[in-house]
C-alpha cells in the first residue's frame, strides 16, 4: 500500500513537514530527512527548486534560490534520493512547479519517483484538467498520490472534483496567501475549515501555509487529519547545525 | 480562425492556464466573462469613444517616403507612438480599466518592464479614481527613470522587485504574488499577450485596434487591405499580436515578428525567444521559454526594457511553429542605428523597442513596389539616455 494511505489510517495529527532540496547546502536534502523522521515528522514534502515561484513567499524564494545557485536540478535531486528508502521510512512527497517536470519528461518524473521510493506529488500550477487529461494515468501507473491544492475561495463543486481526482490527501490552504503569511484564525477561517470537515470527503485533508507553532498546529488538527510547516522550518534550518535546529524546531510541537 | 484561441484557452500546443489554486476563482471569474463584457455594445461605446478622444485614435498610418526610397518598398509606420502615453500599451489598459470597473474590482495592479504599461496603467487609474500599484524590476526603476516619475505623479505606488534579474520577469511573478495574497477586490492588468487564459486572447483583443484601423487605412491609401509584409517587434508581443491580429487569416500577409538578439543571439546576453527557446510553461500558460535543461528560467538580455523578457505570448508560440508567421531577432546595436536612421529620415525618435521591427527592413530583399507596415509600436523620449551614451550625444 502507498505509504500515504497507510499514515492517514493509522494516525491522527499528522505533523508534515516541507523544506527545500539543496538548502541551507547542496548535500543537505536526505540528512534533513533522516533528522526530521528522528524529532518525530510524519511526512515529508521536499521541494525541488524553480526559478519563478509564484506560489511562494520571501523565505521559500530565497531558500529556492540559493540551492538553485548551489546547482540543484531535478537530476541532481533524484541522485540524492537514490537511498531514501534506506534511511527513512516516513511517507515523502515532492513538491515544486510544473516546468521542470515537463522538461524532466512527465513519464521520466514518475518513474525516477517510484524508483527511489517518492510516495506523491504536489505541483500547484498544475492545473486539474491538463493533470486528468495528461499525467493521471502516469502517476496512477507509479502509484503515485497527486495532491491538489483548496483555498478558502473554491468552490464545493470544484472540491469534490478534486477529491475524486485524488488519492493521497487535500492541501488546504488557510487562506489565499503565498507562502509565509501567519495563519489568523478568525471567523471566516474557522467557518471555512468547518465547512470543509462537514463535505465528508473520501480524502483526508491537511492545513497548510501559516502554521508555526504548537498553538496553531493544534487549532489545525482540530478541523483536519494534521497539518503542513513550510517557512517556519526552512527559515529554522537557515544556519547551524542541521541536527540540532531540526530536533530544536521539532521540540516545539511536542508535548 | 485557425489561429485563434480554442474552448480550452489553448492556441494550438501553446495556452492554458497553469496556475495556482490561489489564482483560480480570479482567473475563472475573467475567463466566464472577458467575451461578455468586451461584447456588450455599452461595453464598446465607452471603449472606443475614450480610444478617440482619450487615446486619440486612430493612429495615423504614415508612408514614410524616405524610408521607402531607402528599401525600394512602400513602407507604412502605423504610429502608435502617437498615442496618450506614448506607446501601444494604452490601448489595452483602457480596454482592461473598463473589465476591471464591470467586476467591480477597486484596486488595480500590474507589472511593468520599460514603464509604458505602467505608466499606462496609473494613466487609466487615475483616470477612473482606482487605487494602481506597479510593480517594477529595480533594474528597469534604474534605467527607466522618467516613467518611474510619472507613475508616481499619477499617483500609482511603484513597487521594486528585487528577486531574479529584477526584470521584467521578476515584476511578474511579484504582481501574480499581490493578486494570490488580494484575491477579492484587485483586478490585475496584464500588459502583453502572456499569462493564463483568458489574458493572451483579451489583450489581444483590445490591441487588435492596430490592425482594424491599419486594414481600412490600407484601403484609402492602397486600394488593397492585404500589404505584403507586417512587422512588429516581439517581447511578450502585444504590439506585434494586435498588429497581426486581423492579417493572420490573410495567408498571403506575410508576418514578420522582430525579437530582441540583445548582444547577439549565441552571446549568452540575448531575448531572442524562439532561437533559443524550448517549450515550457511561464508565467501560467505553455508557450516558448528561455531555459535550462533543467527547466529554470533564463536571464534574458535587450538593451530595449520592453523587449527583456523570456517567453512569448502562447499566440505568438503557435504561430511561430506553424510557420504562420516568420520569427527573427535583431541586435542591440542594429536596433540603435535604425533607430537614428528613422529619426534622421523621417523626424521621428522611436522607442528602441520598435526600432528593433525597423531594423528588420535592412535585412528584407524588396523587388520594388511591396507595401510594408511596420507597426511604430512606441516613442523614444524614455530611451534619450541610451541614444546619448551610445551616440555619444
Amino acid at each position: 500500500m502507498n505509504r500515504i494511505k497507510q499514515l492517514f489510517q493509522e494516525k491522527k495529527n499528522i505533523l508534515s513537514i516541507y523544506y527545500t532540496a539543496g538548502y541551507p547546502n547542496i548535500g543537505d536534502t536526505i540528512q534533513i530527512a533522516e533528522a526530521l523522521e528522528k524529532s518525530g515528522a510524519d511526512m515529508l514534502e521536499i521541494g525541488f527548486p524553480y526559478s519563478d515561484p509564484v506560489a511562494d513567499g520571501p523565505v521559500i524564494q530565497a531558500s529556492s534560490k540559493k540551492s538553485l545557485d548551489q546547482g540543484m536540478t531535478l537530476k541532481l535531486l533524484f541522485e540524492q534520493l537514490k537511498d531514501l528508502r534506506k534511511k527513512v521510512t516516513i511517507p515523502v512527497l515532492l513538491m515544486g512547479y510544473v516546468n521542470p517536470v515537463l522538461q524532466f519528461g512527465v513519464e521520466n518524473f514518475c518513474k525516477a519517483c517510484a524508483e527511489v521510493g517518492v510516495d506523491g506529488c504536489i505541483v500547484p500550477d498544475l492545473p486539474m484538467v491538463e493533470y486528468e487529461e495528461f499525467y493521471k494515468g502516469c502517476f496512477e501507473e507509479h502509484n503515485l498520490s497527486n495532491v491538489f491544492l483548496i483555498t478558502p475561495q473554491t468552490a464545493d463543486e470544484r472540491i469534490h472534483k478534486i477529491d475524486g481526482l485524488t488519492n493521497g490527501f487535500i492541501y488546504l490552504l488557510s487562506s489565499s496567501a503565498t507562502t509565509g503569511k501567519n495563519l489568523e484564525v478568525g471567523d471566516t477561517t474557522e467557518t471555512y475549515f468547518s465547512r470543509i470537515k462537514n463535505m465528508n470527503l473520501t480524502n483526508p485533508t491537511m492545513i497548510g501555509f501559516g502554521i508555526s507553532d504548537k498553538q496553531t498546529f493544534d487549532k489545525a488538527c482540530s478541523y483536519a487529519n494534521g497539518a503542513i510547516i513550510g517557512t517556519a522550518f526552512v527559515k529554522a534550518i537557515e544556519d547551524g547545525n542541521i541536527e540540532e535546529s531540526v530536533s530544536g524546531f521539532m521540540q516545539k510541537f511536542k508535548g | 480562425m485557425k489561429y485563434k484561441v480554442n474552448e480550452k484557452g489553448y492556441y494550438g500546443d501553446f495556452g492554458g492556464a497553469y496556475i495556482p489554486e490561489m489564482l483560480y476563482p480570479n482567473v475563472e471569474e475573467l475567463r466566464q466573462n472577458y467575451l461578455n463584457i468586451i461584447d456588450d455594445a455599452d461595453f464598446q461605446k465607452e471603449f472606443h469613444q475614450l480610444l478617440k478622444d482619450y487615446v486619440g485614435r486612430p493612429s495615423p498610418l504614415y508612408l514614410a517616403k524616405r524610408l521607402s526610397e531607402r528599401y525600394g518598398a512602400n513602407i507604412f509606420l502605423k504610429r502608435e507612438d502617437l498615442n496618450h502615453t506614448g506607446a501601444h500599451k494604452i490601448n489595452n489598459t483602457i480596454g482592461q480599466i473598463l473589465l476591471a470597473e464591470k467586476l467591480g474590482k477597486k484596486r488595480i495592479i500590474a507589472e511593468t518592464g520599460a514603464g509604458q504599461h505602467g505608466v499606462a496603467t496609473a494613466t487609466v487609474c487615475a483616470l477612473r479614481n482606482l487605487e494602481c500599484v506597479i510593480y517594477m524590476g529595480e533594474v528597469d526603476i534604474e534605467r527607466q527613470a522618467p516613467n518611474v516619475a510619472r507613475m508616481k505623479m499619477l499617483g500609482a505606488k511603484v513597487v521594486p522587485a528585487s528577486s531574479g534579474s529584477k526584470t521584467l520577469k521578476d515584476a511578474t511573478n511579484e504582481a501574480m504574488r499581490d493578486w494570490i495574497n488580494n484575491p477579492v477586490d484587485t483586478h490585475y492588468i496584464i500588459g502583453s499577450v502572456v499569462g493564463p487564459h483568458p489574458y493572451p486572447d483579451m489583450v489581444a483583443i483590445f490591441q487588435s485596434i492596430i490592425s482594424e484601423e491599419t486594414k481600412k487605412q490600407l484601403i484609402e491609401q492602397t486600394g488593397n487591405d492585404q500589404p505584403d509584409y507586417v512587422l512588429a517587434c516581439v517581447g511578450g508581443g502585444s504590439n506585434a499580436m494586435g498588429m497581426f491580429y486581423h492579417f493572420m487569416d490573410d495567408e498571403n500577409v506575410k508576418l514578420i515578428a522582430v525579437e530582441a538578439a540583445g548582444k547577439g543571439v549565441s552571446s549568452g546576453f540575448s531575448a531572442a525567444t524562439t532561437y533559443l527557446g524550448k517549450e515550457g510553461v511561464l508565467h501560467g500558460s505553455r508557450s516558448i521559454l528561455m531555459q535550462t535543461e533543467d527547466g529554470q528560467v533564463v536571464e534574458p538580455h535587450s538593451v530595449s526594457a520592453g523587449l527583456d523578457y523570456p517567453g512569448i505570448g502562447p499566440q505568438h508560440a503557435h504561430l511561430f511553429k506553424s510557420g504562420r508567421g516568420q520569427y527573427v531577432s535583431i541586435t542591440d546595436e542594429e536596433s540603435l542605428d535604425a533607430g537614428l536612421l528613422l529619426t534622421q529620415l523621417e523626424g521621428i525618435i522611436p522607442a528602441i523597442e520598435s526600432a528593433h521591427a525597423l531594423a528588420y527592413l535592412e535585412k528584407m530583399e524588396f523587388e520594388g513596389g511591396e507595401n510594408v507596415v511596420v507597426c511604430l509600436s512606441g516613442r523614444g523620449d524614455k530611451d534619450l539616455d541610451t541614444y546619448i551614451k551610445y551616440f555619444k550625444l
